[in-house]
């Protein structure tokens, strides 16, 4: 059959990211270093939102448990990445499976607010860990190292972070196609029907709540060893809107598009804040109008232009050409 | 803790909760009728505490500048309904949530460019300077005691535009059955922008009296905001009883948890877990009642 259209799209990405480090300008290196890690935690918002049919407002708190979690093992004393990671991963699990558990079972706009207010709590918590630093956040001494090997060097933080991102997206694209997926997007469109055919909901949603919750926090991180500085306010309600605001920047349900609208969202708050120290005020309104105008975000809009170009389009496109 | 100590603090509960009510009001308003969560109402309460700043230095009467902030924050309400949520009224839930989220990133922004990054003082008007004894040994702040005031006569004052004007009618029967209201030809518009007004005018007064409490500076409203959302879930999203009390529950628990959770477990435990007090409770709300106290709205 050879490629097709979305599977070169996916490629030339690929080559561009990992080409991104031949500027030889570090600043575009750590700039790409940033877009990947938001990218990840923006994924995770989309996993509910855009599977789960979720809208929670308080997915910073995992990437903050995960960045925290790393910084205090590291502080600790563990350095090598294969431990303190998969433990960040674990502690903004055990946060997720405890909000979760609480939070689902308040539904729609309920949801919201129960996320929003959980979120904050999380906020208040980091706040008050005197010996890290309270409200001002504390200092990791160095990257962690990864089997033996320091993270030091921009460029190999650049290119784990890459690596992590992709088969962070392999996995989950894996997951919402399987049937444990199959069984979440069922929910989102009619929960009532999937309970009447036996399928209890609570226990799929939470799981994939702890699911999201995990990748948030590989996010924190990798923010925690990019910025090699943790505090309170990554776990601020407006970095979980910044993740929303990304996933409908970029399509959500799409997963990779996330990824283009942390791109979008950082380019643009680089740009504006080149002119003015006040891009939010800019910014703030180019989100309403993105909301009240434009219907499709930006990865939808490139897969809407591929599917023009489709030479024979196959059946259930958007089942089929969603595989790769 | 001495009984002094006690009813000290029940009055600073109080206050704290009818607060929050104030900015609970219009949230649940909102919800209740037009079906729209404002993350932005945080922000009306900033501009009420930012405008009462601006009308004071430039009047040097709080009596001219209370009256002509109000009329402020209700211009700037009535105008975020009409350009911004009227559109997104039978939009799903994201759509608003992030618009107002936009909203509020715009205020923050906007009160910085116009009065500065720094948090501005504003003086405690000087009729209600100074403390009385209200128990035997116990003194307490006029001026706390007259927010109290002012926020019971607010209540008060919804209280009869609810119950007793056409207005309140209308409100009552948009919560319950809004189809049916824009069925016998009510100008749903002009209501939903009263509704957004009025809730307007009580976060920005709430905005108001904090200020010479607290500072203002950029972003006050938005932790008020969330605690204002555990309020409502509290007391059950979309009914003004249920708002209410989960105001002055919220309210009461928050000012003793300060007093007395860092008593309780200690002083460096206690700064987390006094943090998370409020949101323990409405964890526990959740567990045995999915819809709040009062729920008024199921769905």
């Amino acid at each position: 059959m050879g490629l097709s259209r979305r599977t070169i799209v996916h490629l030339v990405l690929l080559a561009a990211a990992l080409a991104v480090p031949l500027s030889n300008d570090i600043y575009y290196t750590r700039f790409a270093t940033q877009i990947a890690i938001y990218g990840m935690a923006a994924m995770s918002c989309d996993l509910l939102l855009g599977y789960g049919g979720m809208v929670t407002f308080g997915q910073a708190a995992f990437f903050g448990v995960g960045a925290y979690a790393t910084g205090m093992l590291t502080l600790a004393g563990f350095h090598d990445a294969l431990i303190v990671w998969p433990l960040a991963m674990l502690a903004a699990m055990g946060f997720a499976l405890v909000i979760g558990a609480l939070s689902i079972r308040a539904q729609g706009f309920q949801f919201i607010m129960v996320t929003l207010a959980f979120g904050q709590m999380t906020y208040y918590i980091a706040q008050a860990l005197r010996d890290y630093g309270g409200d001002n956040g504390f200092t990791m001494p160095r990257r962690n190292t990864f089997a033996g090997v320091t993270l030091a060097n921009h460029v190999l933080f650049y290119y784990v972070t890459l690596a992590l991102l992709v088969i962070v997206l392999f996995l989950c694209s894996r997951l919402v196609r399987s049937e444990f997926g199959m069984v979440i997007r069922g929910r989102r469109d009619n929960e009532r029907r999937l309970a009447a055919i036996g399928i209890p909901p609570y226990r799929y949603k939470l799981a994939l709540f702890v699911i999201a919750g995990a990748v948030a926090g590989l996010g924190g991180a990798l923010m925690a060893n990019h910025a090699r500085f943790v505090s309170p306010a990554l776990l601020s309600f407006q970095v979980s809107g910044q993740f929303l605001a990304m996933v409908i920047l970029g399509s959500a349900g799409t997963l990779i598009g996330p990824v283009f609208g942390a791109a979008i969202y950082l380019v643009f708050q680089q740009v504006l804040s080149d002119y003015t120290d006040h891009w939010m005020i800019f910014f703030g309104p180019l989100l309403v109008a993105r909301v009240m105008f434009v219907k499709e975000g930006v990865w939808g809009m490139i897969l809407a232009a591929l599917r023009a170009h489709e030479p024979t389009p196959a059946p259930l496109p958007a089942e089929e050409g969603a595989a790769e | 803790m001495t009984a002094a100590l006690f009813v000290e603090q029940l009055f600073n509960g109080v206050q704290f909760g009818l607060m929050l009510f104030l900015m609970a009001v219009g949230v649940t308003l909102v919800f209740g009728i037009m079906r729209v969560i404002n993350l932005a109402h945080g922000s009306l309460f900033m501009v009420g505490g930012y405008l009462l700043v601006a009308c004071v230095q430039a009047t040097g009467s709080y009596w001219v500048a209370v009256p002509v902030a109000i009329t402020g924050v209700v211009v700037v309400g009535a105008a975020m309904e009409v350009l911004v949520l009227r559109p997104l009224y039978g939009r799903g839930h994201l759509d608003q949530v992030l618009a107002t989220f936009g909203l509020t990133m715009f205020f923050n922004e906007a009160v910085v460019v116009i009065w500065g990054r720094l948090p501005l003082n504003v003086a405690i008007p000087a009729a209600l300077d100074g403390s009385i004894q209200i128990f035997p040994g116990v003194h307490y702040p006029v001026y706390r005691l007259a927010i109290t005031g002012a926020a019971l006569v607010c209540g008060a004052i919804l209280y009869v535009v609810i119950v007793h004007t056409r207005l309140g009618a209308l409100i009552r029967a948009g919560s319950d059955k809004r189809e049916m209201v824009e069925a016998l030809g009510v100008n749903i518009g002009l209501l939903y922008t009263a509704v957004f007004a009025l809730g307007a005018a009580f976060a920005g007064f709430a905005g108001m009296l904090t200020g010479p409490l607290l500072s203002v500076e950029t972003g006050m409203g938005d932790p008020i905001l969330i605690l204002t959302l555990v309020c409502i879930v509290i007391g059950g999203t979309g009914s003004i009883r249920g708002a209410l009390a989960g105001s002055l529950i919220v309210g009461v628990f928050d000012t003793f948890s300060r007093v007395m959770l860092p008593q309780i477990v200690g002083l460096t435990a206690g700064t987390a877990v006094v943090g998370m007090a409020d949101y323990v409770l409405m964890a526990l709300v959740l567990i045995f009642s999915r819809t709040g106290l009062f729920a008024a709205y199921r769905g």
